[in-house]
C-alpha cells in the first residue's frame, strides 16, 4: 500500500488549481485597463509564475497517475478499475485516458502546452489571451478536484481509494490495509493501438478550439477588435486539421473494432465531435475572409464562440449522464452534471454578452457580393457546414429536452428517430452535395487568374465533372447497380469538387505561385464525399445464404437475411464467394500467427496453455510437445477461408469475439481483408459461447483391443497401440507415475486424419485420465479402464454438436476514398496554417488586390 | 428588401425545416399497449419499448427462441414492459450476445401480425461494479483435478 503517491497526486491537483485561479487573476490584472502589449509588469510576471506552477503540477498529476497505473496500484481505484497485471504497456497509456478523470487530465495537459505556446509565438497577446485560458483551467482542473467542501463534492479525483470508493465491501472490516492482486482490466475493446493515439488526438483538437475562442474574448476585451485574426488562423487551421483527423480516426478505430458495420454510427459520442468540428471550419471560412478580404468579422467572431460554446456543450452531453442509455460509450457518470453545467453557463453567458457589448463596434464591410465574388460562396458554404451542424445539434440533443422537460416536471416520452441513418442522411447528404459545388465554384473564383472569365474558368471542370458522372452512372448500372436521384446529384457534386480543386492546384501549379492549402483541404473533402457515397451507398451483403438448403421459418423474409451459419469444415456459398471456417484461434504472443486451439491445452491459469503437438510456423519451430506457453485468452480469432468464385483469388479472415463482461457477455470484432478499390468486412454474429462448458453427451463406454476398429456416427477410429507416455501436458511426471496413452487414428470429413492420445495415469493408486478432444468432429474421447489381464481397454466417448459460426461479410467499395481525403484534407489544413504563418501583410494586399481587379473585370 | 435579409430568411426557413424534420422522425418511448393501438390503427410509426426479460428462479431468461440451425437470422422472446404488459418479440437477426444478461431491454420497431417486430435491440447491462469479485486469491486447482 503506498499513500505517499496518491497524496502526492491528490496535492498536486490542488496546487494546479489554486494556481490556475492565480495566473487568471494575475493575468487579468495584468491586462485590466491597459492596452493590448502594454500589460502591467509586475502583475504578469505573477501571473506567468503562476502558469508555470500550474503547468508543473499538471505534469506532476500525470506523473502521479501514470506511476498509479504503470506499478500496478491496486489500492487505487483507478488503477483497480482501468488496468490489469496481464496489461502491455502501450495500453497502459490508454488506461490513463480510459476514465473521465484521466481524458480531463489530458485535456489540462493539452491546454497547458497551447498556453506555453502562445506565451512563446503570441507575446503581446499574452496577457488577456492567457487569462482565459487559466479560467478554463481553473474549471477544468475543479473536474478532478475531488475535495469536498461542506456537503458539496467538487470533481472527481483520479486518486481516490478503492476502499474509499467501494465503502461497503466486507472485506475492510477484515483487513483495511487490503489490496487486490489483480485489476479488472482495460475494456478489451480500447486494446487497440488506435485507441492509444486517438484520445490524444482528439483532446488537442478540443484544446485547439480554445486559441481562437480566447483571442476572440482577448479581442473584445481590448477593443482591439480586428488584429486577433492574424495571429488565431494559423491555430485555427491546426485546430480544423487534428480535430478532424482526430474524428476519422476514431471512425476507424470503430470500422476496425465495433461491429456495428462501418465507420460511422450517428452515435451521440460521436457526433458531439462532429458539431463542433464542423462549426470550427466554419469559423475557419469567416476569419479566412476577414483576413484576405476584409469581409465576415462578426461571422468569425460567432462562429469562433459557439465553437467552443460547443465544446463544452459536447463535454457536458457526453459526461454529465444525460445522454443515459443513448449512447454506447458509456462515460460513467461522476455526479459531475452541476459543474459542468456552470462551466457550460459560464462561458456561454459570459462570451455571448460580451459579443453583444461590442457588436456595434464590429466593423462590418461595404462591400457588395455578387454571385461573382468568391466571398459570396465561402460565406454560403460556410453556413451550410452550420446548418448541417444544426441539424445534428437538434436531433442529439433530444435526451436533453427530456431530461429538461422532466426537471420542470413535464413528461416527455421523445425517443431518437428509429432510423438514424436515414433521418441524418436526409440532410447530411444535401449538406454535402452543397459543400462540393460551393467549395469548387468559390475555389475557382478565389485563384482565378485576373484575364480568364468565370465561365471559361468554370468550364473545362464542370464539363469533365458531368462526363465522369455519366461514366460513373453507367458503369454502376452494368454491374446491376441501380443509383437513385440523390446519389447522382452527390455524386456529381463530388466529382465537381474534385475537378475544381484539382483544377485550381493545376492551375497555380503552372503559375508556379505557392501550393493552396485550402485547394488541398477541399480536393480531400471531395474525395472524402465521393468515398462515403460509395462505401456506405453501395455497401454490398456478401452474406446472404445463396445454397437454398435453408428453410425460412418465414417466407416474407424478403431477403432480409443477412447472416449466414457455418458449420466447422464444410464449405458454405455466399453471394460470389465460398466461404470455409476452419476452427478457432488464439493469439500466442511472440508468435507471427494466430495458433489452433486444437494445438494446445488450456491451463487453469487463463494466460498459460500446453502444447499438445509441435508448434511451427513457417519453417521455424516455435514450442515442442509438452512445452507451456503464454496466450492471450481475451480474444478467440475464427479462421474463415474465402474463395471469390469469379477469379478464384483466396484469403483467408480472422474475424474475432472476445468476452467482455463490461459489455454484458461476447463481443465480436470485424476482420478487413483490403482490396485497392474495396473491402471485405465480415464479423461473427453469432457462436456458441467460448465461456460455456460444452455440453457433452454422457460417454458411451465401448470396450476395445489393440487393432480394433470404432464407428462414432459418419466417422470411424482405429486403436492402433498402447504405449506409454513420457509426456502429460499439464502435469509434470514424477518417479513411480504410469502414464499410458492409447494410439488413435480418426478419418473425419474428406478423409481427413486425426491422431488421439487419451491418458491414463496412475499415481500412489489414484487413478488420473487427461482425455483427448478433438473440436473439428466434436468428440470427446477417454481412456477409463484399463483390464490388463484380458488385454482390453474401454473408452468412453461422448460428443457434442459440431462447431459453426454465423458470420455476416459485407463489401465495402472505395472506402479507401474516405480514408485518403481524410490525409489530404489534414494536409492542406496543415499546409494553410503554414502558408498563414508565413504570409506577411504584403501578401494578403497583394492577394485582395488581385481578385479586386478580377472582380472589376468580371463585372465589366 | 435587400439580398442578405432575403438570405437571413432562407436561413431560418432551412432551421425551421431542419427542426420539423427532427420532430417527425422523432420516435417515442411508449408501451406494448399504445404500440397494439397505434398498430391497430394502422400507425406504422416505430416506437422504443423498455423491459424486462422474464426470468426463472436461476435468473436465466425464459421464452428465449433462437436456433441458429433451423434459421440463424431469427431470434424471438418475450418482454415484459414497465406496465407488466408481455409481448412476444421477433428480432430477423442473430440473438445479441448480451442479451442473458441485461438488466434492461430497449427495443425498437413496431406491432405487426400479432408479434412486436424489432430492428434493434438496445441492451442495458449490470453496472461493471457488481460482479466482479475482488479477490482472485485461491490457489489455482491442480490440472490432475480439473481433467478428470
Amino acid at each position: 500500500m503506498n499513500l505517499l503517491i496518491g497524496n502526492l497526486g491528490q496535492a498536486s491537483v490542488i496546487l494546479a488549481f489554486v494556481a490556475a485561479a492565480v495566473a487568471a487573476y494575475g493575468y487579468f490584472q495584468a491586462a485590466r485597463g491597459r492596452a493590448l502589449g502594454e500589460a502591467d509588469a509586475s502583475w504578469l510576471r505573477l501571473a506567468r509564475g503562476a502558469f508555470f506552477v500550474h503547468g508543473a503540477a499538471v505534469l506532476a498529476v500525470v506523473a502521479c497517475l501514470f506511476n498509479i497505473i504503470y506499478a500496478h496500484r491496486y489500492e487505487y481505484y483507478y488503477a483497480w478499475s482501468h488496468s490489469s497485471n496481464h496489461l502491455p504497456v502501450q495500453y497502459m497509456i490508454s488506461c490513463f485516458w480510459e476514465g473521465q478523470e484521466g481524458s480531463f487530465l489530458l485535456w489540462i495537459f493539452w491546454h497547458v502546452v497551447l498556453g506555453l505556446g502562445i506565451m512563446k509565438f503570441n507575446k503581446q497577446w499574452e496577457a488577456p489571451v492567457l487569462a482565459v485560458f487559466a479560467a478554463v483551467q481553473a474549471f477544468l482542473v475543479s473536474m478532478i478536484l475531488g475535495v469536498v467542501v461542506g456537503s458539496v463534492k467538487i470533481g472527481s479525483s483520479p486518486f481516490i481509494l478503492l476502499r474509499d470508493f467501494m465503502v461497503d465491501l466486507p472485506v475492510w472490516k477484515l483487513n483495511p490495509n487490503f489490496v487486490p492482486k489483480d485489476g479488472t482490466g482495460l475494456n478489451a475493446l480500447l486494446q487497440n493501438y488506435w485507441m492509444v493515439i486517438h484520445p490524444p488526438t482528439l483532446f488537442l483538437g478540443f484544446a485547439l478550439t480554445l486559441v481562437p475562442f480566447a483571442f476572440a474574448i482577448a479581442a473584445l476585451w481590448k477593443k482591439e477588435l480586428t488584429s486577433w485574426v492574424k495571429p488565431a488562423l494559423p491555430w485555427t487551421a491546426l485546430g480544423g486539421a487534428v480535430l478532424g483527423i482526430g474524428i476519422m480516426m476514431g471512425a476507424y478505430w470503430a470500422y476496425e473494432t465495433l461491429n456495428f458495420g462501418g465507420y460511422w454510427n450517428w452515435d451521440p459520442v460521436e457526433n458531439a465531435v462532429y458539431i463542433p468540428w464542423l462549426v470550427l471550419i466554419a469559423a475557419l471560412h469567416g476569419m479566412v475572409l476577414w483576413q484576405r478580404r476584409r469581409i465576415g468579422l462578426r461571422t468569425a467572431y460567432s462562429l469562433v464562440v459557439a465553437t467552443f460554446v460547443l465544446i463544452l456543450y459536447a463535454t457536458f452531453l457526453t459526461r454529465s449522464g444525460v445522454l443515459g442509455s443513448a449512447s454506447v460509450h458509456s462515460f460513467t457518470d461522476l455526479g459531475l452534471s452541476g459543474q459542468l453545467i456552470i462551466y457550460l453557463a459560464f462561458f456561454t453567458v459570459g462570451a455571448i454578452a460580451l459579443l453583444a457589448a461590442r457588436w456595434k463596434n464590429i466593423p462590418v464591410s461595404e462591400k457588395e457580393l455578387t454571385a461573382y465574388s468568391p466571398e459570396l460562396w465561402v460565406f454560403v458554404g460556410a453556413t451550410v457546414l452550420c446548418l448541417a451542424a444544426f441539424q445534428v445539434v437538434v436531433t442529439t440533443s433530444i435526451p436533453v429536452y427530456n431530461s429538461f422537460l422532466g426537471f420542470i416536471g413535464i413528461k416527455s416520452n421523445l425517443a431518437l428517430p428509429a432510423d438514424q441513418i436515414q433521418h441524418y442522411t436526409r440532410i447530411q447528404l444535401w449538406a454535402g452535395v452543397l459543400i462540393g459545388l460551393f467549395s469548387g465554384i468559390a475555389q475557382i473564383l478565389w485563384w482565378r487568374p485576373a484575364k480568364e472569365t468565370v465561365l471559361n474558368a468554370l468550364a473545362t471542370p464542370t464539363m469533365l465533372a458531368l462526363l465522369t458522372t455519366a461514366l460513373v452512372v453507367l458503369l454502376t448500372r452494368y454491374f446491376g447497380h441501380t443509383m437513385s436521384a440523390p446519389y447522382v446529384t452527390l455524386l456529381l457534386a463530388g466529382l465537381f469538387g474534385v475537378m475544381t480543386n484539382f483544377s485550381a492546384i493545376f492551375g497555380l501549379w503552372r503559375r508556379k505561385v505557392q501550393l493552396s492549402g485550402g485547394a488541398v483541404s477541399h480536393l480531400g473533402i471531395a474525395l472524402m464525399l465521393l468515398g462515403i457515397l460509395a462505401s456506405s451507398g453501395y455497401s454490398n451483403i456478401i452474406s446472404r445464404n445463396t445454397s437454398g438448403k435453408l428453410i425460412s421459418r418465414d417466407m416474407d423474409d424478403k431477403g432480409n437475411e443477412e447472416n449466414v451459419l457455418l458449420w466447422r469444415n464444410e464449405t458454405g456459398a455466399m453471394n460470389g464467394y465460398d466461404v470455409t471456417y476452419t476452427g478457432q484461434y488464439l493469439d500466442v504472443p511472440g508468435l507471427p500467427e494466430y495458433v489452433n486451439t486444437q494445438l494446445i491445452y488450456r491451463t487453469d491459469d487463463e494466460y498459460k496453455a500446453v502444447a499438445r503437438a509441435e508448434i511451427k510456423q513457417g519453417d521455424k519451430t516455435y514450442y515442442h510437445t509438452g512445452d507451456s506457453l503464454n496466450i492471450l485468452p481475451e480474444n478467440t480469432y475464427y479462421r474463415v477461408e474465402y474463395t471469390d468464385k469469379k477469379n478464384g483469388q483466396k484469403f483467408t479472415l480472422y474475424p474475432r469475439a472476445q468476452v467482455n463482461e463490461e459489455m454484458g457477455g461476447l463481443l465480436a470484432s470485424p476482420a478487413l481483408q483490403r482490396f485497392w478499390d474495396h473491402d471485405i468486412y465480415s464479423h461473427i454474429s453469432s457462436v456458441p459461447d467460448p465461456r460455456k462448458e460444452i455440453p457433452w453427451s454422457t460417454a458411451v463406454p465401448h470396450e476395445l483391443s489393440v487393432g480394433d476398429t470404432l464407428f462414432l456416427n459418419d466417422y470411424f477410429a482405429v486403436f492402433r497401440a498402447i504405449e506409454q507416455a513420457h509426456e502429460v501436458p499439464g502435469i509434470k511426471l514424477e518417479q513411480g507415475d504410469i502414464a499410458l496413452q492409447a494410439d488413435m487414428i480418426i478419418t473425419g470429413e474428406k478423409g481427413r486424419q486425426y491422431h488421439a492420445h487419451p491418458i491414463f495415469l496412475l499415481r500412489d493408486r489414484q487413478v488420473g485420465r487427461v482425455p483427448e478432444i478433438i473440436e473439428d468432429l466434436g468428440l470427446k474421447l477417454t481412456l477409463d479402464q484399463i483390464d490388463p489381464v484380458k488385454g482390453k481397454f474401454t473408452f468412453a466417448i461422448s460428443t457434442t454438436s459440431k462447431d459453426y459460426i454465423i458470420l455476416k461479410a459485407t463489401e465495402k467499395p472505395f472506402i479507401n476514398l474516405l480514408w485518403g481525403g481524410t490525409l489530404l484534407m489534414g494536409l492542406g489544413l496543415v499546409l494553410s496554417m503554414r502558408q498563414r504563418k508565413a504570409a506577411k501583410a504584403t501578401a494578403v494586399s497583394a492577394a485582395a488586390g488581385r481578385a479586386g481587379v478580377a472582380r472589376q473585370q468580371a463585372i465589366a | 428588401m435587400k439580398k442578405s435579409h432575403l438570405f437571413v430568411l432562407v436561413v431560418i426557413a432551412a432551421a425551421v425545416g431542419i427542426i420539423i424534420s427532427t420532430m417527425s422522425d422523432a420516435s417515442t418511448y411508449s408501451t406494448f399497449a399504445i404500440a397494439r393501438q397505434q398498430a391497430a390503427s394502422g400507425n406504422l410509426a416505430k416506437v422504443h419499448v423498455v423491459g424486462t426479460l422474464p426470468r426463472d428462479a436461476d435468473k436465466r431468461p425464459v421464452g428465449l427462441e433462437y436456433d441458429p440451425m433451423v434459421n440463424p437470422n431469427y431470434f424471438a422472446f418475450t418482454m415484459i414492459d414497465t406496465l407488466q404488459v408481455s409481448q412476444r418479440v421477433v428480432y430477423r437477426n442473430p440473438k445479441p450476445q448480451d442479451l442473458d444478461k441485461s438488466e434492461q431491454v430497449v427495443i425498437v420497431g413496431a406491432m405487426k401480425d400479432g408479434v412486436f417486430e424489432a430492428d434493434q435491440i438496445l441492451t442495458k447491462c449490470p453496472s461493471k461494479y457488481v460482479e466482479k469479485d475482488l479477490g482472485k486469491t485461491g490457489p489455482p486447482a491442480t490440472a490432475m483435478n480439473t481433467r478428470r
